[in-house]
């Protein structure tokens, strides 16, 4: 089941403009229940493709449809927003409510959900997060990961079939990051939400089920991260990087001595360097 | 050598003597030399940035005192004055503070507020300018014209062409790629090269700090828990972990080597650093 699907999809920010689109062109499709980084580097388009994954942006060529639903379509807005949710890059922008419950029972609400309903939802919700301790709190005393966290929740309690999430950890220290990736990957795992995280941080997408990457709007690589990221001269030349394990490797094999490039997380790197260096 | 810049028992409390009271930054000694280039590093909540905000006045000490070259910052208005040109600080987001009609007058506010003559200025505009890698054509434009990147650029630029001895980032590359991170990182290096003055540079990301910074400092609960060269501060990977940071991928993949026994290094925070370690256990060569 494809739950998103571009066909051909391009953007121009100005109808006027005769200059390089945004996006060119761009085929593709997403499983439901997958786990898909993008990756690009700045102005890649990686950002201005999300907007497109719940009607935010419109295709100026080419359409996308979110489970079979045309994103052109306006009366089919509301049904496509309920599928997919957003989680942006500043969690102070996406936070409305001065306590944390208030807060993630804005979206469910605005649905017209009856309210028992919401009051289970967003219990959930905040659970699902690991934020439930702190759902009678003021959001603009809490940390950066925590605010985002209950962004997250805010969109879970709309019980989304799809998160699309926009350099959601852009803004975090490392452990608010670590947080927030535990949380997006435990939601895919245990519920089935479809993940689109949007990232330029290589690390972030060693878990994912498959990496997209994307150069000047287009797509350059697109496989499992154990296929894509030992094109490390591919990924170099279009201003990305690869994760120090795999720059590791790849320097080593540089030197003559038999590794693999695609020991991605720091214990296989360790493994394999201890086959060859012990 | 004698300090360029240090802290003397710096405290600051918010809010004190209300429910609200916080210990943000508690008894810091801190000194820095001239040619130092200090990784400032520290969880959100940590107290990096309230201790960095009192190296030009911009908050006063509830206890404790600044020293530039010797003088207390806050001795009087005119010293605070003249400090603020001397330390130059770049906030988290600078492009958000950007605000006049063209980038030239943005990155002449500085020099401008210093009083300085008007040649002088434009001298500086275009040194800064080209300090930070954006080209003298976007001068007469419009900051809100320019890209993200670019916003980023200029910001710095209006704090450099004050030519701080001390100049203080507070994460200048969040959010930007990894090639924009790197020249952004490097153009830094460049200017602290060609003045010679200390740089500060708060960070979340140590795989990029570590490999320019000569120094790195650690805050913890308002205090300083780390703090040497980084082969030093690396070698407390438990520590690190502790107090909510990461080491790098290749120090933690090194601890993992140690562990089973493998005679490498401790500390090794690089790629180029792994490289060679490990070449020198196998003799130099490669088995190919």
């Amino acid at each position: 089941m494809k739950i998103i699907r571009t066909e051909k999809l391009t953007f121009r920010y100005d109808a006027e403009d005769k200059g390089e689109p945004i996006l060119k062109s761009l085929d593709l499709e997403i499983e439901e229940g997958t786990f898909v980084a993008v990756l690009g580097h700045n102005g890649s388009g990686k950002s201005t493709l999300a907007k497109h994954m719940n009607g935010i942006l419109l295709p100026s060529g080419g359409k996308v449809w979110i489970d079979g639903m045309d994103t052109a379509e306006e009366d089919r807005l509301l049904d496509i927003r309920r599928t997919v949710g957003m989680v942006f890059q500043n969690p102070d922008n996406q936070i409305v409510a001065n306590v944390v419950e208030d807060d993630v029972a804005f979206g469910p609400e605005n649905m017209g959900v009856p309210s028992p309903e919401i009051r289970i939802r967003v219990d959930e919700a905040l659970k699902d997060v690991g934020m439930y301790e702190y759902r009678t709190h003021a959001p603009h005393l809490l940390s950066g990961g925590q605010k985002q966290r209950v962004a997250i929740a805010g969109i879970v309690a709309m019980r989304p079939r799809c998160i699309v999430l926009d350099e959601p950890t852009a803004m975090l220290d490392p452990s608010g990051r670590r947080d927030v990736l535990e949380t997006v990957h435990r939601l895919n795992r245990e519920h089935g939400i479809t993940v689109l995280l949007i990232t330029h941080h290589m690390d972030e997408c060693i878990g994912a089920d498959r990496l997209i990457v994307m150069s000047d709007g287009q797509i350059i690589a697109d496989g499992t991260p154990r296929e894509v990221f030992p094109r490390v001269e591919m990924l170099r030349g279009s201003g990305l990087d690869v994760p120090a394990t795999v720059g590791l490797m790849f320097e080593l094999r540089k030197a003559g001595f038999d590794l693999p490039l695609d020991a991605l997380s720091v214990e296989e790197c360790a493994e394999a360097l201890y086959r060859v260096f012990a | 050598m004698s300090p360029l810049i240090e802290t003397k028992k710096l405290t600051h409390i918010y809010s004190e003597g209300t429910p609200f009271e916080h210990v943000a930054v508690r008894d810091v000694d801190f000194s820095a030399a001239r040619g130092e280039f200090i990784g400032i590093i520290g969880h959100t909540g940590s107290g990096k940035s309230t201790f960095v905000q009192h190296l030009n006045g911009i908050l006063k000490p509830t206890s404790g005192s600044v020293l530039l070259e010797g003088e207390d910052v806050n001795g009087s208005a005119a010293v605070t004055r003249r400090v603020r040109g001397r330390v130059g600080l770049v906030f988290q987001y600078p492009e958000y503070q950007l605000f006049e009609e063209t980038v030239r007058a943005d990155i002449a506010y500085g020099p401008k507020n210093m009083k300085l003559g008007k040649e002088e200025i434009e001298q500086r505009v275009l040194e800064a300018a080209d300090f930070v890698g954006l080209e003298a054509s976007l001068l007469d434009h419009s900051p809100f014209d320019l890209s993200g990147g670019q916003k980023r650029r200029a910001a710095i630029a209006g704090v450099i062409a004050m030519r701080p001895d001390v100049l203080v980032l507070d994460e200048p590359t969040a959010g930007l790629d990894p090639r924009g991170r790197e020249e952004i990182i490097r153009n830094i290096c460049r200017y602290h090269d060609a003045v010679g003055g200390t740089v500060l540079y708060i960070t979340h990301s140590m795989e990029d700090i570590a490999r320019f910074a000569t120094r790195l400092v650690v805050f913890n609960r308002g205090q300083i828990a780390l703090d040497g060269a980084p082969e030093e501060v690396f070698r407390h990977v438990e520590e690190l972990e502790r107090i909510g940071l990461t080491v790098p991928s290749v120090t933690k993949v090194f601890s993992i080597l140690r562990s089973r026994g493998l005679e490498v290094a401790e500390g090794i925070y690089t790629v180029d650093a792994a490289v060679e370690a490990l070449l020198r256990l196998k003799g130099g060569g490669g088995n190919a």
